[in-house]
């Protein structure tokens, strides 16, 4: 497990003060300091790591915000800010000597403008309540993360939140344009708007996937898309992951960017037919889910091209939707596969690496090895078409040091995704689940910038601490010199 | 005169950020200089050029990702991708039409750094949506790396998307891995002939909130369109309204179909084929139409398309300049008619509502209007900090977006 920042005695000891000088600034139900009231805000999705804030508050105002983050900053209170609560990295994990900031009251829709074709929306929204919210004229917010109904957009825009539809069209990154924001000390900035690009420094390049150490976003502006006239969905199995492999490769290097290209294996496969019976074959080891969207001509077309390319690698089994209905049954399979496999094992654990796609084999197989080292099953269900990998390692917490098993193996996993020329997450943030995990694939250099970073927003770093970095350094120590003046060896740069 | 370094790797270059900083001297980052005539007229002691440091280091067509040493000539990039049949997304601007100089220069680095993007902006994202990864030397001297080099990454801040749109005032980027896409298999464009400036881009509206997948919508009034040397456009004696379809014939059809009956409202119709489509869209991606007659400054202004005209008129009002749009309005080229900026003009009609650049202007043009958009207290504070927190001594292209930074 990885160890938390030590409890901050000194805020402990003034709790009571802090309570009532919260609830002077949010009034009512919206400052929470009993226990049984707490206890829903324990944990977020990453449900192994476990810890009671020192009180919840949710406010309702940016005004609210602006006052709550001013008084945490004058007084040395920590602060971690939530959505729903659906992150699986530990990004809204509370501290005990933190004040848990919960956004669930910020769930308007303030503005819908088809003409520019954005919607300006509080994060508290759920992802899916954007999409619905723009249907009826057609429209629909693109990044589509399987937990939408839940999870917020302000978590989305935190965690940069991806989707099985990214490929084509793109992460929460690319696809919003503004933000206010409160910064630790209560100011309130807007960055960007209803325009494109920044006219400064892209500061929301930044706070988009930054995990919540560097402000409160408070507002949303995200694009809206018109909904493609037709999807339809090909189901295609393969006796080896190496042909399934294949086929995404071919389909990509044929100049063909799917809607969306998932893959599961064997156990993944098998876990997801049996709970939601979507017509999977059994008797395959990888199967792909190719989505192509657009005018339905294009879509015949491209199905056909798709047909061939996966016929050509050796694919036994190829079946196309020829319903919507059918093509949500193809997407209830995979979209259900973490509660599905969550039937068969009492606990499993879910991973997010990201590889270059043509190691795929290379990574299964030694997959496969780590789990009998290990003694613990995986499943896995992959974006393909992005190299985005969910291994699911299943395990029972009650029986004594499987916990610590699946996260050795995790970990061992996300190495693996690294050394093959992969990232540790590739959309379920570092959080705390993978903070410790950074030096795999940074040197202390590249993280003591990112610091300096969150050292320009937070220079006490009170928002959202203990996530992300494996060592926190404090900001004065990180903005030192070290030049030694004088003796700089460059001999030999030329020079005209 | 003076001191230009041509570092040969990364080593180098971190060698001569050390140097500068010991020396305390600063430095101006510079590819082929192709874009040296943006930004502020700031001075600096040393030039660091990178155009040694350069060429392809791994292309992989179906990962969707190249990456290239900082000095890389887009046009070897792109020569590349073309073999693949793939492009870059974002359509980055030559801007030699603009500038002055000869056509085709640029380096990758050059271009992160910018961060101009070109009509497919509107469709497909900026260029900072295809930064994947960067290897980059701060000025503290430190070589440091950010991302990776696989499409879909979270793991730590997105700097190579932040270190996108600098203008090389926080690290100097001596390599990077971008995102490339398959090349559409055919092109054509659908016109709309004598629209004023408001029922322009509620075509453009129209056709971008329809399903048709438009990638590019420009509009050219008369007086800019008669400029263009396509014969189509230049002879239409109208105002045009041009809106791109891309990708396999047999979808281009359909759409281009459905998107005429949507626009047969507005007016007359026309069309351009595929090799006047080219020309035309690389002629709106470089600004062609304000080519030549380099004195006259030329600005770039963001804004949401549906503000477009209000600003345009406001610009004309109080300066006589010739505008045109891109980005289905979301995007200003505004020429002035003499020297001056008449930046007063551009900025109170924009009204914070967007952002506005000068692109083109004499030195001393530029060394008295404020060339990048102003910025709030906030977050002017915040970005001083941030360049800070890359390069505390200020030696990275010092002012060359705003004093101070």
């Amino acid at each position: 497990m990885v160890a938390m920042p030590a409890l901050d005695q000194d805020v402990l000891a003034r709790r009571a003060e802090i309570v009532a000088a919260l609830r002077g600034i949010v009034p009512g139900e919206g400052v929470i300091d009993s226990e049984v009231g707490m206890r829903p805000y324990e944990s977020d999705g990453l449900t192994a790591y476990r810890q009671l804030p020192m009180v919840v508050v949710l406010p309702e105002t940016t005004e609210q915000v602006s006052r709550v983050l001013r008084y945490c900053h004058e007084h040395g209170v920590k602060v971690v800010p939530r959505g729903s609560g659906t992150s699986l990295s530990g990004g809204a994990l509370p501290l005990g000597d933190g004040v848990l900031l919960g956004l669930s009251k910020f769930n308007r829709v303030l503005e819908i403008d088809y003409a520019n074709r954005v919607a300006v929306v509080q994060p508290g929204v759920t992802n899916l309540g954007v999409s619905n919210a723009v249907a009826n004229e057609g429209f629909y917010y693109a990044p589509d993360p399987s937990s939408q109904i839940a999870c917020s957009i302000g978590g989305n825009v935190a965690e940069n939140s991806g989707g099985v539809h990214c490929l084509k069209y793109g992460m929460t990154t690319n696809n919003i344009l503004g933000v206010e924001m409160v910064l630790i000390d209560g100011e309130i900035v807007r960055i960007g708007g209803k325009h494109l690009d920044s006219g400064g420094y892209d500061l929301l390049a930044l706070v988009c996937g930054s995990e919540g150490p560097l402000g409160v976003v408070t507002e949303i502006t995200v694009r809206i898309l018109k909904k493609p006239e037709t999807a339809r969905a090909v189901l295609v199995g393969f006796p080896t992951s190496e042909q399934a492999g294949d086929c995404v490769a071919r389909i990509i290097g044929a100049g063909i960017i799917p809607g969306g290209m998932e893959m599961m294996d064997r156990p993944a496969i098998h876990a997801a037919e049996a709970f939601v019976h979507a017509g999977y074959p059994l008797d395959v080891e990888a199967l792909l889910i190719v989505e192509l969207d657009g005018p339905e001509a294009e879509v015949d077309h491209l199905l056909d091209r798709v047909s061939e390319i996966a016929q050509s690698c050796g694919s036994t089994v190829l079946r196309a939707s020829t319903s919507e209905e059918e093509r949500l049954k193809f997407w209830a399979g995979r979209k259900a596969a973490f509660p599905a496999v969550g039937r068969i094992a009492p606990d499993y654990y879910c991973m997010d690496g990201t590889i270059p796609r043509a190691k795929l084999p290379l990574v299964l197989a030694r997959m496969r090895e780590l789990s009998e080292q290990y003694g613990l099953q995986v499943a896995n269900v992959f974006h393909a078409g992005d190299g985005n990998l969910h291994p699911l390692i299943l395990y029972d917490a009650n029986k004594a040091d499987e916990l610590e098993r699946a996260e050795k193996f995790g970990a061992d996993i996300l190495r693996l995704c690294v050394e093959v020329g992969g990232v540790l997450t590739g959309e379920h943030g570092v959080g705390v689940e993978k903070r410790d995990l950074m030096p795999v694939m940074f040197s202390e250099t590249d993280l003591n910038q990112q610091q300096r970073v969150k050292c320009a927003f937070d220079a006490q770093g009170l928002l959202n601490p203990g996530k992300v970095f494996p060592t926190l350094h404090r900001c004065a120590e990180l903005g030192r010199m070290h030049v030694h003046g004088g003796n700089v060896p460059f001999p030999d740069i030329p020079r005209f | 005169m003076t001191d230009i370094l041509k570092p040969r790797d990364e080593q180098d270059v971190a060698e001569a950020v050390a140097r500068a900083l010991a020396e305390e001297k600063t430095l101006e980052i510079v590819g082929q200089g192709s874009k040296r005539a943006i930004g502020r007229a700031a001075q600096t002691d040393m030039t660091l050029d990178l155009s040694k440091l350069s060429g392809i280091e791994i292309y992989e067509p179906e990962e969707l990702i190249l990456s290239a040493r900082a000095g890389t000539p887009i046009a070897e990039i792109e020569k590349a991708l073309a073999k693949n049949e793939q492009e870059l997304a974002f359509e980055p601007m030559d801007c030699a039409p603009l500038l002055g100089g000869k056509p085709g220069r640029g380096t990758l680095g050059g271009m992160i750094a910018v961060n101009l993007s070109g009509p497919r902006r509107i469709k497909a994202g900026a260029m900072r949506d295809f930064a994947l990864g960067v290897r980059a030397v701060s000025g503290r001297g430190e070589q440091f790396k950010a991302g990776g080099r696989v499409v879909k990454n979270v793991t730590g801040y997105d700097l190579p998307k932040f270190l996108a749109g600098s203008w090389g005032t926080l690290a100097v980027i001596t390599q990077a891995t971008i995102k490339v896409v398959p090349r559409g298999e055919a092109v054509e464009t659908v016109l709309v002939l004598g629209l004023d400036d408001t029922r322009a881009v509620e075509a453009m509206s129209v056709a971008m909130g329809s399903s048709c997948e438009v990638s590019g919508a420009v509009h050219l009034p008369v007086d800019v369109a008669r400029q263009l040397s396509i014969i189509p456009i230049a002879s239409a004696g109208k105002s045009v309204t041009a809106l791109r379809l891309e990708g396999i014939p047999v979808s281009i059809a359909y759409r281009k179909d459905k998107l005429q009956k949507l626009l047969a409202p507005f007016g007359e119709l026309g069309k351009l084929g595929p090799r006047d489509s080219r020309n035309f869209w690389r002629a709106m991606r470089d600004a062609a139409p304000f080519a030549g007659e380099t004195q006259n400054p030329v600005w770039r202004v963001s804004t949401s398309p549906s503000e477009a005209p209000r600003v345009a008129a406001a610009i004309r009002a109080s300066a006589k300049a010739e505008i045109f749009f891109d980005w289905a309005g979301g995007l200003l080229w505004v020429r002035m008619p003499g020297k001056a900026a008449e930046e007063w003009a551009v900025r109170s009609a924009l009204a914070g509502r967007g952002h506005a650049l000068l692109m083109r202007a004499d030195p001393a043009v530029r060394a008295s209007a404020q060339v990048f958009e102003p910025l709030e207290p906030g977050m002017a504070a915040i970005s001083k900090r941030l360049k800070e927190s890359f390069d505390p001594k200020g030696i990275l292209n010092p002012g060359r977006m705003y004093a101070g930074i």
